[in-house]
């Protein structure tokens, strides 16, 4: 199908400036077994196109389902007329806009793939961890594998191609615990543990070990005290981890937000243009990536969606901020240098800047390490809540499971732990950094974004991490 | 639309065997986008739009499936008949499902909203004029929606609505800015001058210096916007059946203890008021009304068929989400020009965001003042806050605490467009609250 739409795109585009076609079609498959009954197994089909068309300083997006040749014709027109609509009143000068690259593809590696195995073979291992979850005082529990194929075309009317192809799968678990008034959930990872290839995600996750602990761990909270009240230290899992460097690092220093796109929707960065290069955001202990190339990881690719090539680069080294997420409109703009991470969530959504995968840089400690660093505070896992401030500075956030550490080692089980702090100074309290073996690459199919309003997968890998004096409580 | 929608349940009618059965959901879209920064265009661009979702049933077992239309019928009669064949492939698979239920009572349905919009390149000339000079952020979406439900017993239901929203802000400086919101399906000048107008008074205010105040308790009043974020959260995962049964609702100790709200506050599902289609997946009907909570109690729970199947109960046409579509919050007989006199001295809150629970199971939440919240002295605004986060539990806030609602309630269009543009509606009164906690 995509040689015979191409072909209609180079017939239909217009003498413009510029005029480009981004496809993406989009297969996926839900499965899950929720009380021990299978639920209607759901599979989508997606595929649409969006055309973008540059005239003079204009700029405009024409996007559409029907790709036969009149409908993309109409999308043309619709581009063209919104182009011309936008010219010498647009934001951005689109005739400086740099161009896409000829040539190039990515795939993700796949090891054992999706279709390998059968959809009762896969259900069957659902129903199995199911039963493994099943116990007195669990009222709800469930497990799910949600897999997703996608490809992309981004085609430039000037003879730009590159084709890119992933697949993902995201392997879920919840257990939800009741007694009386009090109702305590564990899963696994919440959906952190979604990652690019195939069933071999399974077993790297270790999902087929993970439902009896899950089980036990949220029956166990129902009878845990809460969470003290204070300030004191804190170990963070990755599974928290991830959430704290999204919210925390990743959208404060998206380039479209420091230069003010958001402010009605995700909201502005306390982080201003002048502090790459010399503002210190964290301890020395604090390194982050933006690393698109990391085998396996989310949002890894080689092309962001406006064609710019992807490359890791360097965020924060040594707790001083280098660079921000920023893709080739935000870095004209700006007028300073960003990484390639123009993204959409699929074709009828331009690109916008997103963090693909951010990474948090390890240290030298085990976490036994971490752990013996601390004379009274907490160790949390698996975030449950999270709320920042429209600057992306004051946040709280709670997880779902914690754990004192006291004299240096683990002791009773807590429940609704929850931490709040500041951005701008959390950062600087980091202590220490799990070593490269305690690096965990999760991330998250829900970062929400954008007017109109765009979810897209982001990739995070961190290790465990300690931080210094952290306001900590507990429930209600 | 409607008539493409009905050659498309022609071509799945034909495709389906004897012995089984469809429910299938057509969505359909025509929208276009302009986005704005600084007062100028940042994004503009159009979507079309059109997607199938069929659920093949034989006996108990069924597989269900969506799949992108063109609108060109012969393209997308043979992705039809891909889909009917892979799903029938599938259900041979899959388990009897116990909890399979659809509607079999055939109730038609149509509602075809005239077409009243402006060309969206004139509201863009509008919007821009009232930008000149000043720093507006925000978006202007419009155009038809259209969604349509068919099964093989023969119902048909049809919506199609064409609507705008403008979802904006007057920015002063950093985080201080007026949010503003104007939605409805014919543009009137005169109504969007209004709405500008209130926004630039409260940007005029925003130019006063600000105030910090200490974490603590302070009386507060919410407006509308602000109370229904809370009810936005709330709507997720409180009010379903799955959720009572499951006893993972945030509502828990209404339902185990006996809690209960001020007894002026009364919540209905009200989809005889909303926007959102009033059929379901399955072929149900949405009743006018449900209550949710009445005179503070817990009242009824929104159930899908497939929960009521499962807890042996009727389902009241709720969606597989069982979140509110058209939430409607009682009036009270607070008027809202004796809002600032009653606080005297507190805060008036414009807006919150980003609101998450902080204890579920207690009905806790926290999250951030946002855009237009003052300090209120002497009972007039005397200056804009610094933002401020808040912890408090929906039982102090709407329960003990509650000093009053107001008589006035503003009709909120949600402007939300992941995947699709939304439908979902809220109609709210401002809350007056004491005691409402301030952490950081």
């Amino acid at each position: 199908m995509w040689a015979e739409v191409e072909r209609r795109f180079r017939e239909v585009a217009p003498a413009v400036d510029f005029c480009s076609l981004r496809l993406v079609e989009e297969r996926d498959e839900h499965l899950s077994v929720r009380r021990g009954v299978a639920q209607p197994p759901v599979t989508s089909f997606d595929v649409g196109g969006m055309i973008t068309v540059v005239d003079g300083d204009g700029m405009g997006y024409g996007a559409t389902s029907d790709l036969t040749l009149s409908g993309l014709r109409r999308a043309v027109e619709r581009a063209h007329g919104w182009a011309r609509e936008t010219r010498g009143r647009g934001l951005v000068d689109a005739s400086r806009l740099e161009r896409m690259p000829r040539r190039g593809e990515y795939a993700t590696a796949v090891r054992e793939p999706w279709s390998a195995s059968p959809l009762g073979d896969k259900i069957e291992l659902l129903q199995a961890c199911s039963r493994r979850l099943q116990r007195p005082r669990i009222e709800d529990w469930e497990a799910g594998l949600w897999y997703v194929e996608k490809q992309t075309l981004l085609l430039s009317a000037d003879g730009g191609r590159l084709e890119q192809r992933f697949s993902h799968l995201l392997p879920t678990l919840s257990a939800s615990a009741n007694e009386g008034a009090e109702t305590q959930t564990r899963t696994f990872g919440g959906h952190a543990y979604c990652r690019q290839g195939g069933l071999e995600v399974l077993d790297e996750t270790g999902f087929h070990d993970a439902p009896e602990q899950i089980a036990a761990e949220a029956v166990e909270l129902l009878a845990a005290p809460n969470c003290p009240s204070g300030t004191m230290d804190l170990v963070l899992a990755p599974d928290q981890m991830i959430l704290q460097i999204h919210e925390s690092i990743g959208h404060p220093l998206e380039l479209d937000r420091i230069l003010g796109d958001e402010r009605n929707y995700a909201g502005r960065s306390f982080v201003t243009l002048d502090m790459f290069g010399r503002y210190r955001y964290g301890s020395e202990a604090l390194n982050v990536s933006f690393d698109p190339q990391r085998a396996g990881e989310l949002a890894s690719y080689a092309f962001d969606d406006e064609g710019q090539p992807a490359t890791r680069q360097d965020i924060i080294r040594g707790g001083i901020l280098l660079r921000p997420l920023g893709g080739r409109v935000s870095q004209a703009r700006a007028g300073i240098a960003g990484v390639a991470n123009s993204r959409a969530s699929s074709w009828n959504r331009p690109p916008i800047d997103r963090m693909a995968n951010l990474n948090l840089e390890p240290g030298a400690s085990t976490l036994d390490e971490l752990f013996g660093a601390v004379d009274r505070g907490v160790y949390m896992k698996t975030n449950c809540s999270w709320s920042i401030d429209d600057s992306r500075n004051k946040f709280q956030f709670g997880c779902e499971w914690g754990r004192l550490i006291e004299g240096g080692r683990l002791t009773r089980v807590v429940k609704n732990p929850n931490y709040r702090g500041i951005s701008a100074t959390f950062w600087r309290g980091l202590r220490a950094v799990g070593r490269p073996d305690t690096v965990d690459v999760l991330g998250t199919p829900y970062c929400g974004k954008g007017e109109p309003n765009q979810a897209i997968a982001v990739g995070h890998a961190s290790p465990p991490c300690l931080f210094s004096a952290v306001d900590v409580f507990g429930g209600a | 639309m409607e008539s493409y929608f009905h050659d498309v349940t022609e071509i799945v009618t034909r495709l389906v065997h004897a012995d089984e059965v469809h429910l299938s959901n057509f969505h359909g879209e025509d929208s276009d986008f302009v986005r704005f920064n600084a007062g100028r265009i940042r994004q503009a661009g159009a979507v079309e739009m059109r997607s199938l979702t069929v659920d093949l049933i034989c006996g108990r077992r069924h597989a269900a499936g969506s799949v992108a239309l063109g609108g060109d019928l012969e393209v997308d009669r043979a992705r039809i008949a891909r889909l009917i064949d892979n799903l029938r492939e599938r259900r041979a698979l899959v388990p009897e499902d116990p909890y399979l239920l659809y509607a079999t009572d055939v109730r038609s349905t149509g509602k075809t909203a005239e077409n009243r919009l402006p060309q969206s390149a004139e509201a863009v000339d509008e919007i821009r004029a009232a930008a000149r000079g000043r720093d507006l952020v925000g978006i202007y979406a419009a155009g038809g929606i259209y969604n349509g439900f068919a099964n093989s017993l023969g119902q048909r239901n049809w919506c199609a609505n064409a609507s705008f929203n403008l979802d904006w802000s007057f920015v002063h400086s950093a985080d201080r800015a007026a949010a503003a919101n104007y939605a409805g399906f014919e543009w009137q000048r005169d109504v969007f001058r209004r709405k500008v107008d209130l926004a630039l008074e409260q940007l005029a205010l925003l130019s006063r210096p600000s105030r910090a105040v200490a974490p603590g308790r302070y009386r507060v009043y919410l407006a509308p916007a602000a109370l229904a974020e809370f009810l936005g959260l709330l709507g997720w995962g409180s009010f379903g059946l799955r959720a009572h049964r499951t006893k993972t609702t945030p509502l828990l100790r209404m339902i185990e203890q006996g809690e209960r709200l001020d007894p002026r506050v009364r919540l209905l599902e009200n989809a005889a008021a909303g926007l959102a289609p009033g059929f379901q997946e399955e072929g149900f009907l949405r009743p006018d009304t449900i209550a949710l909570i009445d005179r503070g109690a817990y009242a009824d729970c929104l159930a899908s068929p497939r929960s009521a199947a499962e807890y042996g109960v009727q389902t009241n046409g709720a969606s597989a989400s069982e979140m509110p579509q058209s939430l409607d919050v009682a009036p009270g007989d607070v008027s809202a020009d004796r809002v600032l006199g009653m606080l005297e001295d507190g805060i008036y809150v414009g807006n919150v965001w980003y609101l998450n629970y902080s204890d579920r199971a207690a009905c806790r939440t926290t999250g951030m003042t946002r855009f237009a919240t003052f300090w209120v002295e002497n009972g007039a605004l005397a200056a804009p806050l610094e933002v401020m986060r808040f912890d408090e539990t929906l039982y102090r806030m709407l329960g003990a605490n509650l000093i009053g609602l107001t008589a006035e309630r503003e009709w909120i269009v949600d402007p939300g467009t992941y995947s699709q543009r939304s439908t979902s509606t809220t109609r709210v009164p401002g809350a007056l609250i004491a005691d409402f906690t301030l952490t950081l």
